[in-house]
């Protein structure tokens, strides 16, 4: 056995977004265990769920997360309205899982520019998200904010899909269906995202089931579960649409899984806005008491199913309350997948479950046979000038020039 | 299987072990049964009916510590919550990560919320609160009092 070295990434880190902490543990550039310290961001939201009325309660788990915030609110106030057996009308149905599928692909397109990123393909990232900014203006436009849309309530929505902007919100999906099909075709043609990707970080369907993983990590492995078709909420069960699946359960099987529910959800919105037309009327049925009882409300959100449990004593405020997002369980299945790698795929097999984690890497390259240092950071810099001067040529444009003697 | 037969199989298996049953409605199940019964009503929804786990509860009640695992029959659109009632003094209950690894992080922190005991757990230790947290201060129980907050409820 060799010597083992801890890599410590986190819990605080340039790169990251969130604060945690992985302890790689490495023998030589081989991974041979993880261990995960969580709780750096623990805001004991369950507890302060407590003090708050129903109403209010939607608010504060819209706020667990920025980037899936409206599917811990589906999940919430259909907890509320299990426990109350509450009836919600179509027209909300429809907006709920219009909203829902919105965000699935910014979520997913937020994901494939960070995944493009941490291979160093800076292009996927900054197109990917160029494109994903146009979703978050159709955000704005219906709900009045990027994020956080404040659009659940239990019994129903807070606000109406208007008329008027139907024709903009469909403009603007028409548009993207260009973009999503360059961005698939750019990942499954792609060589070099090949070669980083397949076979790298493989989760097998039995280790799926034992660690309860969820969502896209789940159906890249062939695992072929999803909230929305098993358990119909919102309006899934009312339009038509495919569960994208995967055999392979490596990096490269993921990304597929979620370029593919892109597509899906594009079918799902654009049903849900033709079936606003067919089913006017209200969009909120008012609960006014939660009896005693309990219930619970599950929604597919971009990561896997959101699980949320409430108990209710009689009055206004849940006695219990019970949050768990799908990273808790996704997470722990990265010390199954990164074993045996290495510590370079470690980053893109860490970031595979979408936890917005990554790591910066250092590079030096050496020939293989005599163990020389074969590029220089003076090298690139001599190949950067070389190539500057020669497309200045062609162009015929003058430019400064770097001194590199004097450096 | 139907949904009918899954819940029907759980009935015959689990026999006079259930303590409580209560169908909500034809989707949602709630069986109580004893602690000591747990692994074996476990081994029987996961290994044997196929459910998924996802997630267990403890709840804090006057009379007891209530734990709920929840079971998901995603073939059939059906959740059976699990109950169990732990004594107050000394909540204590076999660890399931034996059986099942997705249990592992929701029993660590019911460990460190509630005070829970879990027996044989591979690797019990914080989850969410810091190494440093007080000894048998446990957030999620009624009678916690936020320090610095000893003056009343609020």
């Amino acid at each position: 056995m060799g010597k083992r070295t801890i890599i410590p990434i986190g819990p605080y880190h340039a790169l990251q977004e969130e604060p945690e902490f992985f302890k790689l543990y490495v023998e030589g550039e081989t991974v041979v265990g993880l261990d995960i310290e969580l709780g750096y961001n623990h805001r004991g939201i369950e507890k302060l769920s407590e003090s708050k009325t129903y109403e209010q309660t939607v608010f504060l788990v819209e706020r667990i997360c920025g980037i899936c915030s409206t599917s811990h609110p589906i999940a919430c106030v259909q907890a509320v309205e299990d426990a109350g057996g509450v009836e919600v009308p179509e027209r909300a149905l429809y907006i709920r899982s219009l909203i829902g599928e919105l965000e699935r692909v910014h979520s997913h397109m937020l994901w494939l520019g960070l995944a493009g990123h941490f291979l160093g393909f800076n292009t996927v990232w900054m197109w990917v998200w160029r494109y994903r900014e146009e979703l978050l203006n159709i955000m704005e436009l219906v709900t009045g904010n990027r994020n956080h849309y404040a659009m659940m309530k239990p019994g129903g929505v807070r606000r109406d899909i208007k008329d008027e902007d139907i024709p903009t919100i469909r403009k603007t999906l028409d548009g993207l269906h260009g973009p999503l099909e360059l961005f698939r075709d750019a990942v499954s043609d792609d060589p070099i995202i090949h070669a980083r990707l397949k076979g790298v970080g493989v989760l097998t369907p039995e280790q799926i089931v034992d660690y309860g993983a969820l969502g896209p990590t789940a159906r890249a492995s062939g695992v072929d579960i999803d909230v929305r078709r098993d358990h119909p909420h919102a309006a899934y069960g009312l339009v038509d649409w495919n569960v994208v699946t995967a055999t392979h359960g490596d990096v490269f099987d993921k990304a597929v899984v979620r370029i593919g529910e892109m597509f899906e959800s594009m079918k799902i919105i654009e049903q849900c806005l033709a079936k606003l037309k067919s089913s006017p009327g209200p969009v909120d049925s008012n609960p006014k008491e939660i009896p005693p009882g309990e219930g619970i409300g599950h929604y597919e959100a971009p990561r896997g199913e959101v699980f949320h449990y409430i108990r209710s004593d009689g009055s206004n405020r849940p006695a219990r309350h019970k949050v768990r997002a799908p990273s808790f369980m996704n997470v722990l299945t990265d010390r199954e997948a990164v074993l045996g790698a290495t510590v370079a795929d470690a980053t893109i097999i860490l970031a595979a479950v979408d936890p917005c984690y990554c790591c910066t890497e250092r590079m030096a390259a050496r020939d293989v046979a005599t163990g020389e240092r074969v590029l220089t950071s003076r090298e690139l810099i001599r190949l950067s000038q070389a190539k500057t001067e020669q497309l200045k040529k062609e162009l015929g444009a003058e430019g400064p020039r770097l001194n590199l003697e004097a450096m | 299987m139907t949904r009918e037969a899954t819940l029907q199989r759980i009935r015959e298996a689990l026999g006079d072990k259930v303590v409580d049953w209560f169908d909500k409605s034809e989707k949602r199940s709630y069986v109580e049964i004893r602690p000591e019964d747990v692994p074996d009503a476990t081994r029987l929804v996961f290994r044997e009916l196929g459910a998924r786990f996802q997630i267990a509860t403890g709840v804090d009640t006057p009379s007891a510590i209530e734990i709920l695992y929840h079971w998901a029959f995603d073939k059939v659109n059906l959740l059976v919550t699990i109950r169990t009632k732990l004594d107050r003094d000394t909540p204590e209950i076999a660890s399931l990560a034996g059986i099942c690894k997705g249990t592992e992080w929701i029993e660590r922190e019911m460990w460190e919320l509630l005070g829970i005991t879990f027996h044989d757990h591979p690797d019990m230790r914080h989850l969410l609160l810091t190494d440093e947290w007080p000894e048998g201060q446990y957030p999620l129980r009624r009678d916690f009092v936020q320090p610095g907050k000893e003056g009343g409820e609020g």
